[in-house]
């Protein structure tokens, strides 16, 4: 039965929804503002919402002063190539844990999560030390490797829950028909589990993309990606807000386009036919 | 070919036996039903022939070949399931040719196969649809489908029918059974409907709590059967199985007759006396539920419409060469 709903209960609720999702939204506003300032009437005070000149100097210095798109292809090299390499191990992980579950599967699955309490920084020093030893540092497959094992418990964890929905009928079913382990993850888990694998690749990209630590620790120039670019506007002869703003701005665009199209896929449930 | 055995086969789920000591073989060709009590062990036996459980001891030999540790998709067997289990990512047409694509085959023959599997189950015009836009008749068809195109050994069917609706029941019923007998394939089915196995099989597997209770034809079974668990299993409605005083006279620990070997005398007078509790009339038989003192209620079988009700008093003499006498062991005694 269908709730009954008045128009004024309505009508509250989505102002409240307007308010929150407002109110989570500022930040990346007054970032966006912010970046079409001088850098004065970025630190005036009261602060200027609208009434300002705007000027788009910060993005031509910032372009001038750093080369960006080099930045932005490392940051895409970078969390493609850990996202990829993340999938390559997750899916088999995921797919073994959620069809051949045993008594320790659960704890497994656990422990994998656990180990995202450690604080990175804890393990900077030793893995600093092996990736100069390797000759990593400052390399795209160095940052690749860190970035995609970071990453990797959860996403194994987000793909196991997705598996678990697929009817293990289905697969067996594959099995019968002659499919090889390999290929019936390719032919058929895969396939049907698109929406869950699709929402796990644009979170695990966000994640990469937005990663600071190991990317400002592990990088100088060659891999730096866009964090490296940004934390170039904060440094000791001065904080430019305005430059900075320009800065974080042109590092979101590409992922926030990209969440803006695959919005539906992202919300878009998993919807079976062939099972009653 | 198609001949399979089951050589001392056991299963176990931890510290529970699901399958104890089966042997059975079956003929290339035949169409074998196993039926039992949900939790009797049967789909997990299709599931071990299949491969997709493995046994815990025991073999079982495919054309004299042992397969336990050969994977399913070796056993050059193909399964229909209770779920349909269809790709649902794939029209009808990648749906039947999956197996045939696994395998490697040429894309020639696998559009020629699939054709010509669509036309015997007439789904030719539904080949470029999705398994979400057909009904669940034509979806079991698919699932057919997809089993014969490979040209198995033999087909295991795990409760293919118990998703449709009665009257889709009995048709699907019918045509499984006469696509095995036209394509000659051996065939296990697995069911816990007895009528499907009446109807369909060539020889019934019967299973309770993970053993074999009988193996035999429809009418063996029917006609003698081996102890009480099938006289009770075998049959609808049930076999009236009596015990104690009633079973003395018959030297038997307890004796069972079927409701359709009872003959009704309106006088009460035979060899049971009771009083008529329900009558239910089905137009084609009357089922009598009659209260004898002694004895407990007897379900009887009356062909055509019979004017008794409620409260009556019958007799009731059981015919000639139709009781069946058990031990006290439960096993059946030669007459």
């Amino acid at each position: 039965m269908a709730r009954r709903v008045s128009p004024t209960y309505k009508i509250g609720i989505t102002a409240v929804a307007w308010v929150v999702a407002f109110l989570i939204f500022f930040p990346i506003l007054w970032m966006i503002i912010t970046s079409f300032k001088t850098e004065l009437d970025a630190f005036s005070t009261p602060p200027k919402f609208l009434f300002f000149d705007w000027t788009v100097e910060n993005y031509a210095i910032v372009q001038e002063r750093s080369d960006y798109v080099r930045y932005a292809m490392n940051s895409v090299i970078l969390a493609g190539g850990a996202t990829l390499l993340g999938l390559i191990i997750a899916i088999p992980a995921a797919w073994a844990m959620a069809f051949f579950p045993t008594r320790r599967t659960k704890d497994l699955l656990l422990w994998m999560l656990s180990t995202k309490m450690m604080p990175a920084v804890g393990v900077l020093v030793p893995i600093y030390l092996v990736f100069r030893s390797l000759g990593l540092l400052d390399t795209h497959i160095g940052l690749i490797i860190v970035l995609g094992m970071a990453n990797l418990p959860i996403v194994i964890w987000m793909l196991f829950t997705y598996f678990k929905e697929i009817p293990k009928d289905i697969l067996e079913a594959a099995r019968m028909d002659g499919a090889t382990s390999w290929k019936e993850v390719v032919f058929v888990l895969a396939p049907m589990a698109v929406p869950g694998i699709a929402s796990t690749i644009l979170l695990n990209v966000i994640l990469a993309w937005n990663e600071a630590f190991w990317t400002l620790n592990l990088t100088t120039l060659n891999a730096a990606p866009l964090t490296a670019f940004i934390a170039s506007y904060s440094s000791p002869e001065g904080l430019f807000w305005a430059k900075l703003s320009a800065a974080s701005t042109l590092a979101i665009a590409p992922i926030l386009v990209l969440g803006w199209f695959s919005q539906r896929q992202l919300v878009r449930g998993l919807t079976f036919g062939a099972v009653k | 070919m198609g001949k399979i055995e089951l050589q001392g086969v056991e299963k176990s789920f931890g510290k529970v036996d699901v399958i104890k000591d089966v042997n059975l073989s079956i003929e290339d060709g035949s169409f074998v039903v196993f039926v039992g009590p949900s939790g009797c062990g049967k789909s997990t036996l299709l599931r071990l022939i299949a491969g997709l459980e493995d046994v815990t001891a025991g073999k079982i030999l495919i054309d004299g070949t042992d397969v336990v540790d050969t994977p399913p998709a070796k056993r050059g067997l193909s399964m229909v399931f209770q779920s349909y289990a269809l790709y649902p990512h794939m029209s009808v047409r990648k749906n039947i040719g999956f197996g045939l694509r696994m395998a490697g085959r040429p894309k020639a023959e696998i559009d020629q196969k699939v054709e010509s599997a669509a036309k015997i189950l007439n789904l030719t015009q539904y080949l470029d649809r999705r398994p979400g836009q057909l009904s669940g008749g034509q979806r079991q068809r698919v699932a057919i489908g997809r089993a014969i195109v490979r040209e198995p050994k033999a087909f295991l069917f795990d409760e293919p029918l118990s998703n449709l609706d009665a009257a889709l029941r009995v048709q699907m019923r019918l045509e499984i059974a006469k696509l095995q007998d036209t394509l000659g394939t051996t065939a296990i089915y697995v069911t816990h409907d007895q009528v499907e196995a009446m109807t369909m099989a060539d020889s019934i597997v019967v299973l309770n709590a993970g053993r074999i209770e009988q193996v035999g034809s429809p009418l063996e079974l029917y006609n003698r059967p081996a102890n009480l668990f099938v006289a009770g299993f075998i049959g609808s409605p049930k076999m009236n199985l009596l015990g104690g005083q009633s079973a003395a006279p018959f030297r038997a620990a307890t004796i069972g007759v079927r409701p359709e070997h009872l003959r009704v005398e309106r006088n009460g007078s035979g060899t049971w006396r009771g009083r008529v509790s329900v009558a239910e009339h089905v137009g084609s038989d009357t089922f009598l539920y009659v209260q004898v003192d002694g004895a407990g209620e007897i379900t009887v079988r009356a062909p055509g419409e019979v004017g008794l009700k409620p409260g009556d008093i019958v007799g009731l003499t059981p015919e000639d060469g139709r009781i069946h006498r058990f031990g006290d062991d439960g096993r059946a005694l030669a007459a």
